[in-house]
């Protein structure tokens, strides 16, 4: 018995899109994602890692922004919102330090930090900043809630 | 394995694999679920021919239920600048497909912004849906600010914990979940909702089909993008003795489908704007499709069930 996992560890997607005929309705279909736990099971292991790999590599040539949490941290008190992310994604700042943010695209965004934590913007439309003032060191990760899939990170030092 | 008929389509679709790409890929992976299209639709079922799902048609006493999602009321952007029209028409599609609905799912994001004037919109037009009832799931969409305390004022009448509610018709048990509340990127269902799936099928014989719907979906479709929910492992497991288990998403805004032993889950498309396939581009950003593509990007769902069949079958139709 094959069991259901949604493991952020397993290479678990993989896409297959077409377009079909007169119908122009992409369907994507994809099967058991434990394939990849169970070598043999359906089909040979290289391919489902192929498969998989488009989630775990960013193109090369994607923007610059994409893979927010993997990029170096920049000290500066300034974030734009752009593109449906964060940018800088990790920015550094010394305690006392008020970022702002604004929200440079056509759709409304928030930057609202993890629970627990203390920043909760309202919704901000095209051109509207948001400040926070940092007095406490630490690592704070917030999110849009419009958009969750937008995370970044602010590094307070002392 | 996977029979794609009358699949004789352009080579490549506009952003995603070519038909050849799937047909390796489905080769490769094998898949139960069965795929039938013709002239605009997509008609998926286990195991129960097309003939079959025609018939239920004639069928008094067959369960038929419409799913929409993804309606963003509010939206103003490129990628669809009329999406009140666009839930007008999809409204008006329910309203002429030739049966009334036992009911009508919207699975979230029927607001854009989570306004009262957004959520009193929707409401309106929900109203104008010829069908028995209409529910409802939150997406995130519908709780940007409030945790859905403006969600549950319009819509969480009878709802139990933050809106979540099981119900059956026609013999089948059907559970709404509540996955976006979490100010989290992943989906999240948290230890209430769970105890409640555990209590909520308890009861029930193992040869009750099982609908589940949510706004996110319960299977890692795409978790770099929060496609996911990160605790649907644990609702699932409640599920597993169950002889026919179909879970039904929005969220994603486009068809997928993905068969893991006795569940079946079904991503639906938006009648809003659609979004990149899994991992093209930086991020599912709205798609500004070329003059003319967008009606075809977005639809409705029917879904029917006779009873003694093993599976319920799914149709797909895009937006007319």
């Amino acid at each position: 018995m094959r069991q259901f996992t949604t493991s952020l560890a397993l290479p678990a997607v993989a896409a297959g899109i077409a377009t079909l005929a007169g119908a122009a309705i992409a369907v994507g279909i994809i099967t058991s994602p434990t394939t990849a736990a169970e070598p043999g099971a359906a089909g040979p292991a290289p391919v489902v890692a192929e498969q998989a790999m488009p989630g775990m590599s960013m193109p090369a040539g994607g923007s610059p922004t994409a893979a927010s949490g993997q990029d170096a941290p920049v000290a500066t008190n300034a974030v734009a919102i752009q593109n449906f992310a964060f940018s800088p994604a990790i920015v550094t700042v010394k305690a006392g330090t008020t970022i702002t943010w604004t929200n440079r695209d056509q759709d409304s965004h928030t930057v609202t930090a993890m629970p627990g934590g203390p920043f909760h913007s309202p919704t901000l439309n095209t051109g509207q900043p948001y400040q926070y003032t940092f007095t406490t060191p630490g690592r704070f990760d917030y999110l849009c809630t419009i958009h969750p899939f937008m995370t970044a990170t602010v590094v307070v030092t002392p | 394995m996977t029979t794609l008929e009358s699949a004789h389509g352009p080579e490549g679709g506009p952003v995603g694999m070519s038909r050849r790409q799937l047909l390796r890929h489905t080769a490769w992976f094998g898949a139960a679920v069965v795929l039938t299209v013709t002239s605009g639709e997509v008609i998926s079922h286990l195991g129960t021919p097309p003939a079959a799902a025609a018939a239920v048609a004639q069928d008094p006493h067959a369960l038929r239920f419409v799913q929409i999602s993804d309606s963003h009321l509010g939206f103003h952007g490129p990628a669809n600048t009329d999406v009140t029209g666009s839930f007008s028409r999809a409204i008006n599609q329910v309203n002429t497909l030739g049966f009334r609905p036992d009911f009508v799912m919207h699975t979230g994001d029927l607001t854009h912004l989570s306004t009262p004037a957004q959520f009193d919109q929707v409401r309106q037009m929900l109203g104008g849906l010829r069908t028995g009832q209409v529910f409802t799931v939150p997406g995130e969409h519908d709780s940007v600010d409030d945790h859905g305390q403006k969600y549950r004022a319009a819509f969480g009448s009878g709802t139990r914990g933050d809106g979540w509610y099981s119900f059956d018709i026609k013999g089948v048990h059907f559970i709404a979940l509540v996955n976006t509340l979490a100010l989290e990127k992943l989906g999240h269902l948290g230890t209430d909702q769970l105890e409640f799936v555990r209590k909520d099928v308890a009861g029930l014989s193992s040869d009750t089909p099982i609908v589940v719907f949510s706004h996110i979906p319960l299977f890692a479709m795409y978790p770099t993008w929060g496609w996911g929910t990160d605790d649907a492992t644990q609702a699932l497991s409640y599920l597993r003795r169950f002889s026919s288990v179909t879970c039904l998403n929005g969220h994603v805004h486009q068809l997928f489908t993905k068969t893991d032993g006795n569940v079946t889950f079904y991503s639906a498309t938006t009648t809003a704007y659609p979004l990149p396939h899994p991992g093209q581009g930086p991020g599912p950003i709205p798609l500004t499709l070329p003059a003319g593509q967008l009606g075809p990007a977005l639809g409705i769902r029917d879904v029917s069930y006779q009873p003694g069949q093993h599976a319920l079958a799914i149709r797909d139709r895009r937006l007319a």
